[in-house]
Order: C-alpha cells, then structure tokens, then sequence
C-alpha cells in the first residue's frame, strides 16, 4: 500500500499548463525527490499535493484512499504536511506560536514542541521571538518545525535550500536526516542535485511540467539526472537510461 | 475649568467611539475587509435591543445578553454566505456588498419602524453623574462607557493572545492559505472574525442609541464616520489604536466644541485629515495585521 499516489496530475496557471500527466508515488519512510530547473512545475506539484493548488486532471491517493477533491486544511488534518516555498511563517506571530499553529490538525504522534526543537536545536532560542525578525536559515527550520508539529505521515518540502548559506543548508539537512528516522515519507523539492542525489531514496526528474525521468536515487547516474534536468536531447537521454534510469 | 470638563467629557466621548470603531477595526485587521456598513449594523444592534426591550420587557443589559450573540450568529453567516463569496472576486466585492447592506438595512429599518426615534431606557442611570467641582461632573453612563471599552479592549486582546480561535485569526490576517495548510479552515476563521465584529458593533449600537436617548434608522450614517475615523486615527488593526484613536477623536469634537456648536464635527475631521496626511498607519501599530 503507497503512502502517496499520484496518476496523471495536470495543473496550471490560467490556461498556461504548469504539470502535465506526471505520475508517481511515495512509500513509507521513503524520501523521493522532485528535480527539475525553475518553471519544471515541482512546488506546483507540491501544492497540489497539498490540496493548495486546483487540478485540471488526474487523480491524488492517500493511504489508498481517493483524495483528489478533498480541500488543503482536511488534507493536513489527514496527515499530509507542506512546507512551502518562501517558509510563509505567521510573520506576526512568535516562533513558538507559529510552532503552535502547526499543532491545530490535532493529530497524535511523537512530534511536539519538546521533540521539534530537540530535532531543529537552531529554534530553541528563538521561541519568544517574533517570526518576522529571523534569518532565512532560521525561518526555514521554523517552517519544518511547524510541519512536524502536525506529525505528518507525508511531509512535503518546497526548495528547502532556496537562498540559504550552505553551512545552514547542511544544518537543515543533517536535522532532516534527524526527522526521517520517524519513518515518515517525504517528497522534495530541491535544485541542488548533489544534495539530493545524497539523500533521496527516488528521484522524479521534471521539464517542462512533465516527468521526463525517474528511477531509485542509487540506479540514477548523475549524468542521467542532469541531462534530464537540462533537457538534452533523446540521444542523451537514452545513453542515461542505459545507465540505470528510466525516460518517460 | 471649562477646559477641563471638556477634555474630560472628551476622554469619555472616545470611550463610545472606541467600542464604535473596535468591530470595524477587527474585521479590516483579519479579513481586510472595509465594511461599509458597520455604523448601519450598529443601528441593526440598537433595533434589536429596543425589540428585545418591548417584547420581551427585559431591561436593556439583559438584551445585550440576546442582541450580542444574535448578531454574533448573523456575521458569521453573512461571512460564510456572501462576503467569503465576495472575497474570491476581489477587493472591490466585498466593499460593494457592504456598501449595499448600508443601504438596505435603513430602509428595512424604516419601514417596519418608520422614522420616530425609539428609545433604549435606562432609567436614573441615564442622568446620574458624579459631581468633581462646581464646574466639573462626570457622567455615570459615559464612564460606564469608557470602563467597558477598556475591558472589552483588553479581553479582546487576550483573546486573540492567549486563545487558539484568537490566534487562529492572527494568522488568518497574516496568511489564510498557510492557514489552511495547518488544518484549519479559513473561512470559519473569517466568520468567527466578522460575527465578533457584528457583534461588537451591535454592543456600540445600544450604548451610541443610549447616549443620543434613542434611535433612528438613519443613525448609522454618522456613527459608522466616527468609527471610520477612530479606526484610521488609531491604527487599521489595532485595539488599543482603537481606543486612541477615538479619545483623540472625542477630545477634538469636545474642545471645538466650546469654540461654538457648530464646530465639533468639522473639526475631528479636520484632525482625522490630518493624521491621514502625517502618519496614514495611525497612532498605534497594528497588532492583529502588521
């Protein structure tokens, strides 16, 4: 049973599609990651996953349940957990009440403000703190931290690196690696690829809106992930598949 | 002494103007709405007051009892039937829906009650005053007034402090769709907010129909400008901006007016104006929308 299934999901802007028939689904405890330049249609994804975006087509499961047509707030209440593009903190709010927000699904698990900050130590002296006075780096390991303050089964990642200083992106990561152990699956969004060739369990490459590759991170060259990243041409791609990756 | 009694009476004039502007300020503040016809559901409030007092013949601190969460009840619907529907059109909807409602309600208003001023009795209350000097007494009601206001200003702020409906709201003013994100539906959190408006409004109807010795249909059109100006001289936003902002409105209108009678109205407009030119965020930061 897939903890999360998405089939031929299309999505847009206007009349500007933004994902085109993309499918794939995440396990358990598995870390798949979405890849792809700017305008590849991931955080789009996201959200969409998120119930934070409408869908033109396809369909989205839960646990095997259908929840295509299930709205953003019931989908966090069910265990599906965003941390969006740009963290989107309560700028009005203290960290803590913002670490507080991410508690409103009521949902039982082990993540609570002890464990959060325990997982996430760069927050702990920052609770009183109003949100809208911290760095990147800090804002950034808030938005997780809210997230997993929801115990999320599906916790889904948006550019989590996105403007930060590589020493906070390591932070951020090795306190990701942190949270994993929980045994909740993750999707990620993230540019950098030496990064998430590293951590991924499977990578969805993306152009263009569509899923132009996709594979186990440990059978993917990473000649083949960025040939696909850049949309070279099929002879390219074909080399890559060779070598261990799968085109669409 | 004059001067004194009329900052004094000024300081307990913006006590009204406070609880007038507190629901318009609340509702701008999370839901970024201007609506339009807060001083014309204020009126709705008093009308409902006066019914509750004839029909049921209960005094007029036991109807706030059932006008207060009646009103409550009708803003939350009003949020989740119209304006929510209004919001996802733009800025312009809900404004124009508002402005519709400051329309319709003195007219239904005035054609089930017709013009006459009804009354909201409160018997010796209404003229007992404390008396400080010769030149100098304070009235029982207006104090009442100002009292309420500072405790309905401080209960507001723990609400939206300590409480997780009032922080829900917080957030909602900063980002609803994040909001949504957390698990928690929005546009319930909007109409809660727009109930709490209508139901503060209702509340500065009864005590703005108590003060002018009754109520007439058409009262709104003055009394939504006082809370308008209160609001903008305070702060958009802001609770204790609100209470500010409508002392230094109350304490305009009373020192112009012992320059000539004429004189109140012009002159907090002109002090309106004049914060709107020198500092248009008001004399208080917001603390519900930043």
């Amino acid at each position: 049973m897939s903890l999360l299934k998405i089939e031929s999901i299309s999505a847009g802007y206007g009349d500007a599609p933004a994902v085109s028939g993309v499918s794939f689904s995440v396990e358990p405890g598995q870390l798949v990651a979405l890849v792809g330049a700017n305008g590849a249609g991931k955080s789009t994804l996201l959200r969409v996953i998120a119930g934070a975006h409408k869908i033109w087509g396809g369909s989205v499961s839960f646990h095997d349940q259908d929840i295509t047509a299930t709205q953003d707030f019931e989908r966090a209440r069910q265990g599906i957990s965003l941390v969006p593009e740009g963290r989107r903190l309560f700028a009005s709010l203290t960290v803590k009440e913002n670490l507080n927000m991410g508690a409103a699904a009521r949902r039982p698990g082990l993540w609570n403000l002890d464990s959060v900050v325990e997982a996430l130590p760069m927050i702990k002296p920052l609770l009183s703190r109003n949100a809208s006075r911290l760095s990147g780096g800090q804002q950034q390991a808030v938005a997780i931290g809210r997230a997993l303050m929801s115990n999320p089964e599906l916790l889904l990642l948006d550019e989590v690196s996105l403007g930060l200083a590589p020493i906070i992106v390591d932070e951020i990561y090795e306190s990701l690696s942190t949270v994993r152990k929980s045994g909740l699956g993750v999707v990620l969004v993230e540019q950098d690829l030496s990064r998430t060739i590293k951590v991924a369990d499977y990578i969805v490459c993306m152009l263009e809106g569509h899923n132009v590759l996709e594979g186990a991170a440990a059978k993917l060259s990473r000649e083949s992930i960025t040939a696909a990243y850049f949309g070279h041409s099929i002879e390219s791609f074909d080399d890559a598949t060779k070598k261990g990756g799968a085109t669409k | 002494m004059n001067i004194v009694n009329a900052l004094i009476q000024g300081v307990l004039l913006g006590g009204l103007f406070a609880i007038s502007a507190l629901g318009l300020s609340l509702a701008f503040g999370v839901l970024k709405v201007v609506n339009l016809a807060h001083g014309q559901i204020m009126t709705l409030g008093a009308y409902f007051s006066v019914m509750t007092l004839t029909s049921l013949g209960m005094d007029v601190w036991l109807s706030i009892l059932i006008v207060v969460p009646a009103m409550f009840a009708i803003g939350y619907v009003v949020q989740r039937t119209m304006l929510q529907r209004a919001l996802r059109m733009g800025e312009l909807a809900p404004l124009m829906i508002t402005f519709g409602f400051s329309v319709i309600i003195p007219n239904v208003l005035i054609s089930v009650f017709t013009n006459n001023k009804l009354q909201i009795p409160i018997g010796d209350l209404a003229v007992a005053s404390i008396q400080v000097s010769d030149s100098i007494s304070i009235g029982v009601m207006p104090l009442l007034t100002l009292a309420i206001a500072v405790i309905l200003i401080v209960l507001l702020q723990l609400f939206l402090a300590r409480t997780r409906p009032g922080r829900n709201m917080r957030a909602a003013a900063d980002d609803p769709q994040t909001l949504s994100l957390m698990g928690v539906n929005y546009r319930n959190v909007y109409a809660m907010a727009m109930g709490l408006a209508f139901a503060l409004a209702a509340l500065a109807g009864v005590f703005f129909g108590i003060r002018q010795g009754g109520v007439t249909p058409f009262d709104g059109q003055l009394t939504v400008l006082f809370a308008f100006e209160a609001v903008i001289i305070g702060g958009l936003g802001s609770p204790w901006g609100t209470l500010a902002g409508g002392i230094v409105l109350g304490l305009a209108q009373t020192v112009a007016g012992l320059f000539g009678p004429e004189l109140p109205l012009l002159v907090g407009n002109l002090v309106f104006l004049l914060v709107l030119v020198l500092r248009p965020t008001g004399i208080v930061k917001s603390k519900v929308a930043s």
